[in-house]
């Protein structure tokens, strides 16, 4: 190919879409309008996601031993509980921390009569785990565990973190899979208007004797473009509206974000932003190239 | 394969549409580098189903067609652009990029063939200046008379030099002052050496020029002459 050929074939694509400039809107809108919705959608999951992610690192299961278990075993213990496939973190707590700690939280002053240590038996292992789904899974390793006491375990906040994240998953499978359909009907429509726009075009060159490329290389060229323009408008309404939205939900719901972490903006975009460009780019060239392998056979 | 002086062959092509009705049966038809001929009849002939089985839009149904040394009946695909090039062609209803202007109607032609731009500035003004329109290089279509679309349909036509000029109902939209001058830009590139043939209606174009005339009705040609005439319909 010339070079004159190619930037003219280039040209010619940045042209189409100021010369059909009705049906390069539409195209932006409904590409716009996907990628808008879908931009929203991945904000929402992924910042439920991120404060799920933040609770369950907080779940942990707490292990005693029995009365007289060396510091060797102890630290055996440890060794195995910490190559299980469950287990995130774990970290130890001796008896005298433990008192330490029980002493600071409840007696305070009054602890002055105490000469010994009263939880001498409570060494213990606090153990983080990897998905709290797996919580009950560990607990019966635990068990199986000949020098184990006690297992202190939370079942109420693992198994409701576990519905949130299941419920996460199938939200956000039954809302991709909605914009996947409504994106289809859309761009189906806006294709069909593109072909009732272009047919005669296509015929003329293609009667001049154009090549199937020469004739659909701009086309492509602005189905990219439209898909570029389509996702990055949402995009940049996606991040002015994440920033309003997170400061006015700090300033008015003070105690809310004091519970809740709300992921900065440009880790959302991080993902958001090539994914929804990729979308756009795919999106704008597969619909040009199916509008115009229509009307190639002439 | 192209015989001789020969550069259209027909042999017994049929051509039948889905709805089994047969637009052509058995056609015929031989022309000679260099030749003008008109091709006449009434509406549902075959002129056009035949205009598009040269443009190779179509593929006939049983025959055997050769164009310039193409056989259309086995040409590939990706062939028939390079076949397209070495054809110009004249629609009743000109076929211009409506947003685009005179020059770039042209150009368009010859950026298919991949004509490096300073050709193109050197190319286009003088074919324009050729069908009598180097003033208006830089109106629309819209702006334009009939004619003047017709010159500009034209222009774009002979640009790439074609050895064949396919001209359906040339003069279908024009009156008689304009469809005169189309004509004689028609006879005048025929003189240059490119083979023309004309689908045409107008009978006082066809008495007068006194060129080859193929009559055709109902799919099959009813007569072929030289210095023909249009033959009445009964």
């Amino acid at each position: 190919m010339r070079i004159s050929t190619f930037f003219y074939t280039i040209g010619q694509g940045f042209r189409n879409i100021v010369r059909n400039k009705w049906f390069s809107l539409a195209s932006i809108a409904t590409i716009g309008a996907c990628l808008f919705l879908f931009g929203l959608f991945y904000a929402i999951l992924s910042n439920f996601e991120h404060i799920v992610k933040t609770a369950e690192e907080s779940v942990s299961v707490t292990i005693f031993f029995q009365e007289g278990t060396s510091d060797t075993r102890i630290a055996e213990i440890g060794e195995m509980v910490s190559r299980r496939v469950e287990v995130s973190k774990v970290e130890f707590v001796s008896a005298e921390e433990a008192w330490a700690g029980f002493r600071d939280d409840y007696l305070g002053e009054y602890s002055d009569g105490f000469t010994e240590n009263p939880l001498i038996n409570s060494a213990h292992y606090v153990i983080y785990l990897e998905d709290v789904s797996m919580q009950p899974a560990l607990v019966t390793y635990l068990e199986s565990i000949v020098d184990v006491r006690r297992i202190n375990k939370s079942e109420i906040t693992a198994m409701t973190l576990s519905g949130i994240n299941a419920l996460i998953a199938y939200v956000s499978l039954g809302i991709i899979g909605i914009l996947f359909a409504v994106s289809i009907f859309l761009i189906s429509n806006t294709v069909t208007i593109g072909i009732s726009v272009r047919k005669e075009e296509i015929n003329i060159m293609k009667y001049i004797g154009a090549t199937d490329f020469f004739v659909r290389s701009p086309f492509v060229i602005e189905g990219i473009l439209i898909g570029v323009i389509g996702s990055m408008i949402p995009m940049g309404i996606i991040y002015i509206i994440y920033n309003q939205v997170i400061s006015y939900m700090t300033e008015r719901f003070d105690m809310l974000t004091q519970l809740l972490e709300f992921l900065p903006v440009e880790i959302i975009f991080q993902t958001l932003l090539p994914v929804s460009v990729a979308m756009g780019v795919g999106i704008g060239f597969l619909g040009s190239i199916v509008t115009v392998r229509k009307h190639l056979r002439v | 394969m192209e015989v001789g002086n020969e550069i259209i062959t027909l042999e017994n092509v049929s051509k039948a549409y889905a709805t089994g009705a047969p637009a052509l049966n058995g056609v015929d038809l031989h022309i000679n580098r260099g030749e003008f001929v008109f091709i006449v009849g009434d509406s549902g002939s075959g002129k056009s189903t035949l205009i598009k089985l040269l443009l190779r839009e179509l593929t006939p149904t049983s025959g055997y067609i050769n164009v310039m040394g193409y056989d259309l009946v086995k040409i590939r695909h990706r062939k028939i652009p390079k076949f397209r090039r070495n054809l110009g062609i004249v629609f009743q209803d000109f076929r211009l990029l409506k947003d685009r202007n005179v020059y770039e109607n042209v150009a368009f032609a010859q950026r298919i063939i991949q004509v490096s731009n300073k050709e193109i500035k050197r190319n286009v003004p003088s074919i324009l200046a050729t069908v009598g329109l180097a003033g208006k290089y830089k109106a629309k279509p819209r702006q334009l008379s009939g004619g003047e679309q017709q010159r500009v349909a034209l222009a774009r036509a002979l640009i790439n030099r074609p050895t064949i000029l396919l001209a359906d109902e040339p003069t279908g939209n024009l009156d008689p002052k304009n469809s005169w001058e189309i004509m004689k830009l028609l006879e005048q590139i025929n003189e240059n050496g490119t083979t023309v043939l004309v689908v045409t209606h107008n009978r006082e174009i066809v008495n007068s020029m006194q060129k080859r005339v193929v009559t055709m009705k109902k799919g099959i040609i009813v007569s072929d002459e030289e210095k023909g005439g249009y033959i009445d319909e009964d």
